[in-house]
């Protein structure tokens, strides 16, 4: 029996009844009284100066309530590496200068959508189009267009990690391989765009209600841009539908809507387009990949050299965290005794790349994966056995970067090692691709500079044994509000009705930096179970003077039971003890707080979490074609805390990474996004999806709340790799850019066989 | 110029005044505040605004309201009886076959539909009958196991 009475049981999410009923109300479903609507002008160049801009006849448009431009702002830049100014290089609302096609130069608010888009319209915008450039390759050469002013080369940001000595160690390989790759974009496509609504009353409070990963992060931006304390704005994330990385940065929608209700004192929603969100929201970093590996005959890789070229677009956002991410985990999973990254970073006139679930993982994973496969076959040892002999194991130290505590890896290994076996001699042109891959669980880097604990919460339980737990974590979706209610609830020794969860609304919660890096599992957790112990501790020194044993006993709660530790039957209500308790504090509830920042944890983040993935495909030699057959994946995140979040969060990313491996993609003519709508880009439906499959690897993570660790990125990391793998395997042919599109596979294909002739 | 148009929408007769080109889904949520269907796209292509009309699964932001006129819709709002869920919102509870939430209403009515008019699905016709909807979250199979097991009579219908 589970020593646990909560957690690793598969319960109903705590949002679940308001989500099937159609009852959830969504940024995008709220109406208030009074409230007007709003819309973005966005600029149709890639690069220009903005001459002019005329709103005297759109202000004209009966119906219309305000227009606002750059001049309206207090001409501020803003940006989340708020630690280093001069990464913060976005006005939101342009004054001079337009840097790619979708940048926003007004906006309007009207009594209705239909009379605000009317209004863009009669905006007169005069521009004075500039060179562009658009290739992060021509951007860093010297005669190129410059994006920002002053920045030599356009290199946004560079970052350097090195460990051992690289040079030496080559010299020492019997065997180095070079390789080049390239790496796609990819959309978000949250089904909910990016929305919200603005409301600034005349007592000087904004409240905003918006579709976000990070209430928190959005308070203290909007306070910043339009120059209010934090303390008057309220920013509250009712249920949000999606966010993958494209949701926790002061957005266009938030901003406009914002000033437009400050000029008015009126409530204003913007809900952005689906063309809008595909071009002028972030997207996944593209990146250019430069690898170079060696490893002595038996297979023990020595040296890894990577260089890194990514197309920043055209402003910094969290692409500075994508490219020094991708730099640490191409390390990942194994352990090089001797490593070198570089990595550059480009502006460039193209929709800002920033963060996308995996955060530069899915990149370095897919190159190195590959790259990986290509060193095993050149030197005789099978795929397994290649990351086996070089991978990571428990308590390993990455040299300067990270302490590695729980791993898994090799366990996951032998559980793909035993499928592959099972699956034995495989149909004509089908092929597996294995791929292995790690991930953080939160990040530690304090960019945002933020003073506040990286996480923290309040449990307070009320006279009938109700528990109101406060956390300013955000649920998107992937289902904090359901893991931490139960990590509360276990704690206390309670059932998971009784706790009520209240997250996301800084009026109300403590701050906290909100759902990215894979962090809410680990470090909400901690700070949740932190809070619930606080609150235990102050029922069972009640029980403790009230059953008056032995003091060597220890007490407990469980099942709502509070008794003796060793001796179960020795017990009080946990009813009985929260109301006798609440009539001893002189009617002050029981509070408990909890808080959690990592210390002397390296980096990048306390804890890792590590799987392998197997993928099968089937090709059609005629056509390229493939069909994803099956995924199966081994996959450890310490103690499962909510298993069925764990299988939504697995086979979620396959359909996204596998996405990015075999069909999505933003093809650009002139800084241009040619397929702004869902029904031309491409993602997997459900006729497309895989069986899916989940071998699962117990571990425990000493630094996790009840040993767990991530488990919502480093499920994308794997897919694209494992699929190039695989259709390798499946008929011969490497795809070294992504996506792996049938109509690579063909003229590789054709290629193949031409040289064969 | 407005005009009349005549609708049962969860059971309920109503009679609307509206513009020739509102939606369908403009009346059920902007006039009814029905607000379960979402808009994802605007363009048919994401599902999310899934309601049945007369029967039939539409997607509710490309029908025009008046081409309604007279006919019957069911939205997610009318799939519980009471107090009672749908057994196809029961398995999804129990499958996690959501997690954003904001494709799950057009993907209950996508399944209704389906089972309305195909009672035993295969495998391959219920994953053929949400193809219409995204989902980006799930990557569908939890989608259909929670269909399967209705198919399967694990969910009793609420009376």
């Amino acid at each position: 029996m589970s020593k646990y009475s909560v957690i690793g049981t598969r319960v109903r999410r705590v949002d679940g009844p308001e989500k099937v009923t159609g009852s959830a109300e969504y940024t995008f479903d709220i109406v208030l009284p009074g409230m007007l609507y709003g819309k973005i002008l966005r600029s149709p160049h890639p690069h220009a100066r903005i001459l002019s801009i005329d709103t005297s006849q759109a202000e004209k448009l009966v119906g219309v309530k305000a227009v606002i431009t750059g001049k309206d702002t207090l001409g501020r830049k803003q940006g989340i590496w708020r630690r280093f100014p001069e990464l913060c290089d976005e006005e939101i609302l342009c004054r001079e200068k337009v840097r790619y096609i979708g940048d926003p130069v007004a906006a309007v608010a009207a009594i209705d959508e239909d009379t605000a888009e009317e209004a863009l319209d009669l905006i007169e915008v005069e521009y004075e189009p500039l060179p562009a450039v658009f290739d992060p390759m021509e951007a860093i050469k010297e005669d190129a267009p410059q994006v920002h002013d002053g920045v030599e080369l356009n290199i946004n940001v560079n970052r350097h990690i090195e460990w051992g000595d690289v040079d030496e160690a080559f010299k020492q390989c019997d065997y180095i391989r070079e390789d080049q790759f390239k790496c796609s974009s990819q959309a978000h496509v949250c089904m909910e765009t990016h929305d919200a609504v603005a409301s600034f009353g005349y007592d000087g409070k904004l409240t905003i209600w918006t579709s976000t990963q990070s209430s928190y992060y959005i308070q203290a931006l909007a306070a910043d841009m339009l120059g209010l304390r934090e303390g008057d704005i309220r920013v509250i994330k009712p249920p949000t539908g999606g966010g993958f990385g494209s949701k926790f940065e002061l957005d266009s929608a938030q901003f406009c809507a914002a000033l437009l209700s400050m000029k008015l004192c009126k409530p204003v929603k913007i809900v952005l387009s689906r063309e809008e969100e595909f071009t002028a929201t972030k997207r996944r970093t593209p990146m250019y990949y430069f690898l170079k590996l060696g490893a002595r005959k038996d297979g023990t890789m020595l040296a890894k050299e990577v260089r890194v070229l990514t197309e920043g677009g055209a402003y910094t956002s969290m692409g500075a965290t994508a490219l020094y991410l991708t730099g640490f985990f191409s390390s990942f999973p194994y352990k090089y005794p001797n490593y070198r990254f570089d990595g550059y970073r480009a502006y460039t006139n193209t929709a800002p790349t920033s963060a996308m679930r995996g955060f530069g993982a899915p990149q370095s994973t897919f190159v190195g994966e590959s790259q990986i496969d290509m060193m095993a076959e050149d030197l005789g040892i099978d795929p397994i056995e290649i990351r086996r002999i070089n991978g990571m194991t428990p308590d390993y130290e990455v040299p300067g970067q990270a302490h590695i505590q729980s791993c898994g890896l090799h366990q996951c290994l032998n559980k793909i090692d035993e499928h592959i076996k099972e699956r034995g001699k495989l149909p004509p042109n089908h092929g597996i691709g294995v791929s292995a891959y790690g991930f953080m669980s939160g990040g530690i880097f304090n960019w945002f500079d933020t003073p506040y604990a990286f996480s923290a919460a309040i449990v307070r339980i009320n006279i009938d044994g109700k528990v109101d737990l406060f956390t300013g974590a955000c649920d998107i979706g992937q289902g904090s509000d359901t893991t931490l209610s139960m990590i509360c609830a276990e704690e206390l020794g309670v059932h998971l009705d009784d706790i009520r969860i209240h997250a996301a609304d800084t009026g109300i919660c403590p701050a906290d930096l909100g759902a990215w890096g894979s962090r809410e599992t680990l470090m909400n957790g901690n700070a949740v179970k932190m809070a619930a112990a606080d609150a235990k501790r102050q029922l069972l020194e009640f029980a403790a003077a009230k059953m008056g044993p032995n003091i060597v006993y220890d007490f407990d709660i469980k099942d709502q039971w509070i008794h003796l530790a060793d001796r179960p039957e020795r017990g009080i209500s946990y009813f009985d003890i929260v109301k006798e308790a609440i009539r001893g504090k002189d009617g002050e509830a029981i509070i408990g707080r909890g808080h959690y920042t990592p210390h002397r944890k390296g980096m990048i983040s306390p804890a890792y979490s590590f799987g392998v993935q197997a993928v099968e495909v089937a090709v059609d030699t005629e056509t390229g074609r493939y069909k994803l057959v099956n995924v199966t994946t081994a996959h450890e995140s310490g103690t499962v805390i909510n298993p069925v979040g764990i299988e939504g969060q697995l086979e979620g990313a396959i359909m996204m990474a596998g996405g990015y491996g075999f069909c999505e993609d933003q093809p650009m003519d002139e800084g241009k996004i040619l397929n702004p709508s869902i029904a031309d880009y491409k993602l997997i439906r459900s006729l497309d999806m895989p069986e899916t499959k989940i071998l699962e690897v117990e571990t425990y993570e000493p630094e996790g709340p009840f040993g767990a660790k991530e488990a919502g990125e480093g499920l994308t990391n794997p897919t694209a790799g494992a699929i190039g793998n695989a259709v390798y395997k499946a008929v011969g042919v490497r795809i070294n850019d992504l996506p792996i599109t049938p109509e690579k596979v063909f003229r590789a294909l054709r290629e193949k066989e031409q040289q064969g002739k | 110029m407005k005009e009349g148009l005549t609708l049962t929408v969860n059971g309920q007769p109503y009679e609307l005044y509206i513009k020739p080109k509102t939606l369908l889904v403009e009346v059920l949520r902007d006039h009814l505040g029905l607000t379960g269907a979402k808009r994802g796209c605007n363009s048919s292509s994401c599902g999310a605004c899934t309601v049945i009309l007369n029967g039939m699964a539409v997607k509710s932001c490309s029908v025009l309201a008046l081409q309604a006129d007279g006919g019957e819709v069911l939205t997610v709002e009318g799939l519980a009886v009471g107090n009672k869920l749908h057994p196809l919102q029961e398995a999804f509870l129990d499958h996690g076959a959501f997690q954003c939430g904001f494709c799950t209403a057009g993907m209950l009515m996508s399944s209704k539909a389906l089972l309305d008019e195909n009672p035993d699905p295969t495998r391959e016709q219920i994953k053929e009958g949400i193809d219409g909807n995204i989902c980006r979250c799930t990557g569908y199979n939890s989608i259909i196991r929670a269909l399967t097991d209705v198919v399967n009579g694990e969910y009793k219908e609420a009376k």
